[in-house]
Formats: C-alpha cells, sequence, structure tokens
C-alpha cells in the first residue's frame, strides 16, 4: 500500500488518538517521569514535600573509590603477621568512618586485591547494587550468545526434512507458553538440594559418584542455574524466531552450493549465516533487552540470595522502590538500567550493521 | 555397495531420531514430572524423586491435591480475574492498536509519520524500567467510582487492565499487515462515498485474520502468563489478584508440594491445551514477530 489517498487530519487522529494517547501516558510519561523523580527524594506516601535533591541519588548509588591499605606495623617498622603467615591491614571503617576523610563517609567494602605487601580495596557507596549490576551483565552476556546460539542449533536440528519434525518442533517449543513464574517454581524443585530431581538424575547417570549440591543455594552455582532455567524456557521463542529467517534463504542458493560441492560447514558460512544477519541482530537484541529485565525468576528462587549472589538491577529497583517505598532510589535504578540497555542495543546495532 | 550405503543410512536416520528425541526429554521432563506430581500425596511425590517413578503415575493417585488448593486459596477467584483481565486487555488492545495502524497506514495526516516514530520508539523502553514511576503514577489518578471521584488506581482490575492496553508491538504487526494489503480496497472503497470507520469495518478488518490471530495470542500469553511484576506492586488486596500472585498462598510455613503442582496444573494446563491445539498458529505469530523485524 503505497498511495495515500486523501489528506484527513481529523479522521486521522480521532483514530489514533486512543491507542497512541495510552502509549503517551502509560509508557511516555512514566518514562520521563523515571528521570525527573530521580533527581528528587520522592517517596510513594510521605508527609514531607518532595524535594530536588540533584545528582545526590546517582552518587549514593554510583560512588566507587579504591583505598590503598598499608600493613600494620610494629613499633620497629615490621610488618606485622598473623599467626598463619598473612599480613594484617587496618579494617575498612578506620578510613569510611574516619572524619579525616568525609569522601569516603558510608562506603563498605565490595572486593580487594593485594599489589605487593599493599592491599587495594574497593569500596562501593551501594555494594548491593554494584552486585545486582555485575550479577544483570553478567546474566545478559551469557545468555545472549548462550540462548541465541543453542536456538540457533535447535533451528538447524528442526529445519531437517524428516518425518513427524513438526512434532519435535511442537515440544522444543512447548516450556516457552508455559509462564515463567510456573517454570521457576517448578525449578526450584528440581534444583533442590535435597530432594531435588536434578540431583538425583546425575546422581543415577553417574552411578551414585556425584555429590548432591544445593543449587540455589551456594553463591557459585546460583546465578548459573537461573541461566540454565531460564535458557530452558524461551529457547524454543527464538529457534522459532531462527527458523522463519532460514526459511526466508532461497533453495537455489543452496542447490549452486551443492553443485560446487561445498561442505555442510562451507553451506553454512558462506550461503545460511549471510542469510541469517538480519535475523541475528533482532534475536540478540530481544534477548538482551529480556535479559536486563530478570526479576520473576529472583522473585520466586532465590529473592537475590545466597549472599547477594543473584541480586539484580529490576529486583533492586523494586525492593527500593515497592519494598522501601522510596521512589526515587527505585527510579534512579530504572534509569541507570535503560541507558545500559540503550547503549548495548546501540552497539549491537553497530557492530552488526550491514557492511557496503 | 549399494547395500552398506543403505545401511548408513538406516542408522544415520536413527541417529538423528535419537538426538530429536533426547532433547524433546530434555524440554518435556519438567512439565511431565509437575502434573504426575500433582496427583500424589506430598510424601509420596518426594521419595518419588529418587527414580524414574517420579515421572509415572503410580502408587497413591488421586485427585486429592486440587481439593486441597482449591480449599487452601481461592484458586477459582485469582483464575477468574486472570482470566477478565486478558480478556478485557487483549479485546481493547486489538480495537485500539488496528483503529491506530489503519489510520498510520491510510489516513494521510500532517504528523502521522511523526507519531508513530513515537509509538514504535517505545518498543526500546522495557516495562521493568518503568515499573516504579508508573506505580507512584496510577497511586495519584483519579477514578470515577460507585462513591464518586477517587485518588488512586491501586488494588482494581482497571489498574491492571488499562496501562496494557496499547503497545508498540502490536501496532507495529498491524502497521506492517495493513501495508501488505492491495489498497485499491481501500481506494474503491473510498470512491464509492464509504466513510474511513466503514473502510476499517466492513473492508480491512475482514482481511485481517492472521494479523488479529497473531496480535491476540501474543497479547494473552502476555497477560495470563507474564503478569507478575505489576499485579505485585499495585494489588494487596486478595479480590483482585491474578493467577501468577496467587501462587504466594501456598509458601507459608512448610511448603505443600502436591499442592503447589496442582495448582500450577491449574494455571499450566488450558494453556498447554489451547497451544497444542492452534499450535500452527501460535508458532506462526512467533515468527512473524521477527521476519518483518
Amino acid at each position: 500500500m503505497a498511495s495515500k489517498l486523501t489528506t484527513s487530519n481529523a479522521a486521522g487522529w480521532a483514530f489514533a488518538l486512543p491507542g497512541f494517547g495510552l502509549i503517551c501516558l502509560f509508557i511516555v510519561v512514566p518514562f520521563f517521569l523515571a528521570f525527573a523523580l530521580s533527581l528528587t527524594n520522592q517517596r510513594l506516601i510521605s508527609p514531607n514535600p518532595t524535594e530536588y535533591v540533584g545528582f545526590a541519588n546517582y552518587k549514593s548509588l554510583l560512588s566507587l573509590a579504591v583505598i590503598t591499605l598499608e600493613p600494620e606495623r610494629d613499633e620497629a617498622g615490621e610488618i606485622v603477621r598473623a599467626e598463619d603467615g598473612t599480613l594484617v591491614y587496618p579494617r575498612v571503617r578506620t578510613i569510611t568512618r574516619n572524619p579525616d576523610f568525609p569522601e569516603y563517609r558510608g562506603m563498605r567494602e565490595w572486593f580487594r586485591w593485594h599489589s605487593g605487601d599493599n592491599a587495594r580495596v574497593v569500596v562501593a557507596a551501594d555494594v548491593v547494587f554494584m552486585k545486582a549490576l555485575v550479577n544483570t551483565l553478567t546474566f545478559a552476556l551469557v545468555i545472549a550468545p548462550g540462548q541465541g546460539g543453542l536456538a540457533l542449533l535447535l533451528a538447524l536440528l528442526i529445519n531437517q526434512r524428516l518425518r513427524g519434525i513438526n512434532i519435535f518442533r511442537t515440544i522444543y517449543f512447548m516450556p516457552v507458553v508455559v509462564s515463567i513464574v510456573v517454570v521457576s517454581l517448578l525449578w526450584r524443585f528440581i534444583y533442590d538440594g535435597n530432594d531435588g530431581l536434578l540431583n538425583n538424575i546425575l546422581s543415577s547417570l553417574t552411578f551414585g559418584l556425584f555429590e548432591p549440591i544445593d543449587w540455589l543455594g551456594r553463591t557459585d552455582t546460583a546465578l548459573g542455574s537461573i541461566i540454565a532455567m531460564s535458557i530452558w524456557q524461551a529457547v524454543g521463542f527464538h529457534m522459532v524466531i531462527w527458523l522463519a529467517g532460514l526459511q526466508t534463504i532461497s533453495p537455489t542458493l543452496y542447490e549452486v552450493a551443492q553443485i560446487e560441492g561445498a561442505s555442510k560447514w562451507q553451506t553454512f558460512r558462506y550461503v545460511t549465516w549471510p542469510g541469517l544477519r538480519n535475523t541475528a541482530v533482532l534475536v540478540l537484541i530481544v534477548i538482551t533487552m529480556q535479559a536486563f529485565a530478570l526479576f520473576a525468576q529472583i522473585d520466586v528462587m532465590t529473592n537475590g540470595g545466597p549472599l547477594d549472589s543473584t541480586q539484580t538491577l529490576v529486583f533492586q529497583a523494586v525492593e527500593r522502590g515497592y519494598g522501601k517505598q522510596d521512589i526515587s532510589g527505585g527510579s534512579t535504578i530504572s534509569v541507570v538500567l535503560f541507558l545500559i540497555v540503550l547503549t548495548i542495543s546501540l552497539i549491537q546495532r553497530y557492530l552488526t550493521r550491514e557492511r557496503s | 555397495m549399494a547395500v552398506v550405503s543403505q545401511d548408513n543410512r538406516g542408522l544415520r536416520l536413527a541417529v538423528r531420531y535419537l538426538v530429536l528425541a533426547l532433547v524433546a526429554i530434555v524440554f518435556m521432563f519438567p512439565l511431565v514430572f509437575m502434573i504426575i506430581s500433582s496427583l500424589k500425596p506430598t510424601q509420596q511425590l518426594l521419595s518419588d524423586t529418587a527414580s524414574m517413578r517420579a515421572f509415572l503415575p503410580v502408587g497413591d493417585i488421586s485427585l486429592d491435591n486440587y481439593f486441597a488448593a482449591f480449599a487452601r486459596a481461592p484458586v477459582e477467584l485469582f483464575v477468574f480475574n486472570s482470566i477478565l483481565i486478558t480478556v478485557i486487555t487483549v479485546s481493547a488492545s486489538i480495537f485500539l492498536c488496528s483503529l491506530a495502524a489503519f489510520s498510520f497506514v491510510y489516513l494521510n495526516w500532517r504528523g502521522s509519520g511523526l507519531v508513530l516514530s513515537i509509538a514504535l520508539a517505545t518498543l526500546i523502553i522495557p516495562f521493568e524500567t518503568i515499573a516504579i514511576p508508573l506505580l507512584l503514577f496510577v497511586s495519584r489518578l483519579p477514578w470515577i467510582g460507585m462513591n464518586g471521584i477517587e485518588i488512586g488506581w491501586l488494588n482494581t482490575y482497571h489498574v491492571q487492565i488499562i496501562p496494557w492496553i496499547a503497545d508498540a508491538l502490536t501496532i507495529f504487526l498491524f502497521v506492517q499487515y495493513f501495508k501488505d494489503l492491495p489498497g485499491e480496497l481501500v481506494e474503491a472503497a473510498r470512491a464509492e462515498g464509504a466513510s474511513w470507520w466503514q473502510i476499517y469495518r466492513k473492508v480491512v478488518m475482514p482481511l485481517s485474520g492472521p494479523v488479529l490471530a497473531t496480535a491476540a495470542i501474543l497479547k494473552s500469553l502476555k497477560m495470563y502468563n507474564e503478569q507478575y511484576l505489576w499485579p505485585l506492586i499495585v494489588v494487596q488486596d486478595e479480590a483482585h489478584r491474578p493467577i501468577m500472585v496467587g501462587l504466594g498462598y501456598f509458601f507459608q510455613l512448610d511448603v505443600a508440594w502436591g499442592e503447589v503442582m496442582a495448582y500450577l496444573s491449574v494455571i499450566t494446563v488450558p494453556v498447554l491445551v489451547f497451544y497444542l491445539v492452534l499450535q500452527r498458529a501460535f508458532i506462526a505469530s512467533i515468527a512473524s514477530t521477527g521476519v518483518k523485524g
């Protein structure tokens, strides 16, 4: 439909306004509200008037510093060692609570490393937020290529001409129509440390050699377990998108490749993959955006624990904005989250742009 | 020679099916486990996880968990709420978004391009980034109810419906579809003096079956399955709670897993049945969000 018929301003507005108005009211307005609220001390319910506080919320969220600690020395200037031979350092709070260093006030240790005899300590104004940031980025960085790649493998698997292939396609896609809340609860049971299905399956596959693991209760396995489950739930969605992309590639190209004697890998590399470029961009962006929205799995399975190892940005935003009724704090996290999503989408678009 | 290659082909075919079947097991086992477990007493459910019995309807099989779940929580109310919210939102969404898309594609009004761009730009805003400011916003919005004007939309049906009606993806799907329709039909109708409303109603919509199915499926899944974060923060009372939030009932003190599995089955099996019956339409609807994007 190329030709537009007549100019029809009144009817045009009348038809578009209800839908567009709702988008403005419930997406555009809160979007700008997030920016505005992040510069205030707004609370959900408060007897005090709201005040403009500038970038104070961002400062109390994002401030980072590196403190160098020298090891403790005795009167003679010798380095003091603990009984096990390790160096002894002054406690970080001697600096963060020291009136001589107001710039570090209220900060807490995030992590530290050693250089020579000195310890370098990274202190953050909001350690939980920093952990949430790192977890969310990790989640997105693992799940975008992981889920996208697995989905492509499944699409290639299902794109074969075999009798009954549709049955398998139907099964692979099935978890997509199950709510992530339901899936998270089911997998909480599967991942359980005592009666969990996964431990029992692994144990019987290895004839009892496998030691049961409390998958969601350990800091080193919790986030990975949630990643695996999230891929299981959503991979069928992107399999279908890849499949649609595969079917737009002209069969004659495959015929030519066969006549030219191309190997399977060469056919994939020079025929299939170039034809999937646009699909790849879409799949990556969609998975990344969904990854940054990670919330339900955390809320149902771990509540951010153990030891904040599954904290995420959205979970933190909700905990503050709703749990603590700190609307401005929640909005600040939301703005940071949006800026990250925007930056990553732009980078992905740039990296996968058409090369002319 | 010929015999060997024949054998080879048979073997390779068997390997292919084996791979396909193993992958299928990975995708099926949690759902099979859920449904089977919902029929077992919690004690047996837990002990069965040690063997293949976890996936077999053996032992003490009954619907007791279902009765217990309905007794513990007002399950029928939660299901009713979710279906009500889904049906109203999906219908309103399809109507208003198709109307807007119709306007963007066929009515050449000043600024339509810009307005469409603004609408589509909101695709980049994840709901999770506006949930908190939106919470404050709806808590201050007025509503005309039974008792005159009230302030605040919290703990209502409409707070779960109205913000979700219009969305960029649905508008986008209709715009793409309308662009591919033959414009001559609209031109002819216009030449015969039909009004824009008549053209929308009598010419364009009757041709829009596929995109209607796509929009309805995607939006229904979103409203029924994915409404969790938003109702969690705007609905505290039981009367308006949807199914996904109603799950909280089953996690007090010690968890009766048999009842949990029964509740999960009650809210999931109808969707699975819908999917199995309409699977071509489901898969086509997901595919259509990709190809043209």
